[in-house]
């Protein structure tokens, strides 16, 4: 059983390795331009909302293979291609997990009571100060549980990635295959090492959920 | 009412763009562009004659299949001239023809072989889990898989060659030529590990597809310079968009393609390896050959077979 692991370790490292970088670059990204959508969505101006519900109601679940496809061959076809398959990968991950950050903070602000906002409004704050000052801060404490969520699919659907140039965790089972490795134990163990990454997740979230609770 | 109806319009305009543009896509991913269009649907298959009153001693494999009544055979869907399925879903290539070669020696019909596409990486696993009864899909016989796969055969040798664009005479030299060029093979595959190992070019130039079909793509849309794997894919692609492809010709290993057979099952390879060596014998072999991959051009008689 170890054999397998040991055996072929510079494969596990640098396979998890690229996953672990494809999920912090796109998980970034997707926070912020999912944050933004979201911002987009619950804004005065008609043209921005429209912006938001036109981008979450295309890419909220378009399969994610399609996206990757989308990027790698579309794109190519129509000279739009990324400088290389780590980035467009992060591209196709960051497009696909926004729609889904976007809706999880425009829950959230609507968690939060409408006397904050007409309050802050009153006092003389801009949209974007009502936003970041007052109802964003308040809104994060009810999106933790969703968001983390989020974050794990984003995590696991890296391995889409795989099929796409990006040799991340999920191009070992093939590349074990070759090697003529067993496949059931290589997959136990990958198992195992996304288990790994998403323990720091669950505790991150605990961690948030008491630093932002109500005393 | 007017910001709704500016949404509804939006929204539908943009749903409208990324349907064409994913119905524009989808060819590509799923079967090589423009490469696989022209000659993509399969003829008429080999005549074949299930043996009668054919009993393989033995093999569980077999008893199973004959209470069945069919074969369950792991096949690949997407190397043309080889293991192929066209649009109208009908199977054809020179891998599919041993397949069916072989269910006719076992004395089951060949016409109701039930196929199930098992990619690369899960080729041991379905084997071992006797979720197909044979395997014959570019099967490449190593020592390591020996230990978790019965191979029968070999029933045909590959070698490692270069898939390039028609008009580009810069890799006319082979594997030495590949330094500074862009490659691109299946995920995790032998010849791209061979190129890595090799350090034929540099790990940044290297891309990794999970069909060779999706790197043909990208070779048309010069994305990358050459398609590496074996001659016998890249031939299949070839002929496929003679125009506009070649194969480079000099190939760099040497594959020994096989049946994989469940690994306790020994009865069951004795028996493979007979209806091999019989249609080498009988012209068999050479018949289907020459009906599907020597259609490109080139020439070639039965291995020897390997009997362990």
């Amino acid at each position: 059983m170890f054999s397998v692991l040991t055996d072929n370790w510079p494969l596990f490292r640098d396979g998890f390795w690229l996953t672990i970088r494809l999920f912090l670059v796109s998980g970034v990204l997707s926070l912020v331009l999912g944050t933004i959508l979201g911002a987009f969505r619950v804004s005065p101006i008609p043209a921005l909302r429209a912006i938001g519900t036109g981008y979450v109601n295309t890419l909220r679940n378009t399969p994610l293979t399609l996206v990757f496809a989308f990027l790698f061959f579309g794109a190519a076809k129509m000279q739009l291609a990324l400088p290389n398959p780590f980035w467009t990968g992060v591209g196709a991950l960051t497009i696909y997990t926004s729609a889904f950050v976007c809706e999880v903070v425009r829950s959230g602000v609507n968690t939060v009571a409408p006397g904050q906002s007409e309050a802050a409004r009153a006092v003389g704050m801009t949209f974007a100060q009502v936003l970041t000052i007052v109802v964003l801060p308040q809104a994060f404490r009810a999106i933790i549980p969703p968001l983390t969520s989020v974050f794990i699919a984003l995590l696991k659907n890296t391995t889409i990635a795989a099929g796409f140039s990006v040799a991340e965790a999920g191009s070992i089972p093939a590349a074990m295959s070759e090697r003529g490795e067993n496949q059931l134990l290589t997959l136990v163990w990958i198992t195992i090492g996304f288990l790994i990454l998403i323990v720091p997740l669950i505790f991150l979230q605990r961690w948030a959920e008491r630093r932002v609770a109500v005393a | 009412m007017r910001m709704r109806t500016l949404v509804a319009t939006f929204g539908v305009a943009a749903l409208a763009l990324t349907a064409a543009a994913c119905g524009k896509d989808e060819p590509a991913a799923g079967g090589g562009g423009d490469a696989g269009a022209a000659s993509d649907s399969c003829g008429e298959l080999h005549k074949f004659t299930a043996a009668s009153g054919v009993d393989v001693a033995g093999s569980q494999t077999f008893t199973k299949a004959k209470t069945r009544g069919n074969l369950i055979v792991g096949v690949k869907a997407d190397q043309p001239n080889l293991g192929y399925k066209d649009a109208d879903g009908k199977r054809c290539g020179f891998d599919i023809e041993v397949a069916r070669m072989v269910s006719a020696g076992l004395g089951l019909d060949p016409d109701k072989i039930e196929y199930k596409e098992i990619p690369s990486a899960n080729r041991e696993t379905a084997i071992a889990g006797g979720e197909i009864d044979y395997y014959v899909g570019t099967y490449s016989i190593t020592d390591k898989r020996k230990k978790q796969v019965g191979f029968a055969g070999p029933y045909f040798i590959a070698g490692q060659d270069l898939l390039v664009r028609k008009d580009d005479t810069s890799m006319d030299a082979g594997k030495t030529a590949l330094k500074g060029k862009k490659v691109c093979s299946a995920t995790g595959s032998t010849p791209i590990q061979r190129v890595k190992d090799e350090q034929l070019t540099e790990a940044s130039n290297i891309s990794e597809f999970k069909t060779y079909s999706e790197c043909v793509s990208q070779l048309l849309d010069k994305k990358v310079d050459a398609v590496t794997t074996d001659d016998a894919i890249l031939k299949g692609y070839a002929a496929t968009a003679p125009d506009e492809l070649k194969v480079v010709g000099k190939p760099f290993s040497t594959e020994k393609y096989g049946i994989g057979v469940p690994l306790a099952d020994k009865a069951l390879r004795d028996k493979v390896n007979s209806i091999l060596e019989t249609s080498a014998s009988d012209g068999t072999w050479k018949a289907i050959y020459d009906e599907t991959l020597g259609k490109s051009g080139s020439d070639s008689t039965p291995p020897p077979l390997e009997k362990y």
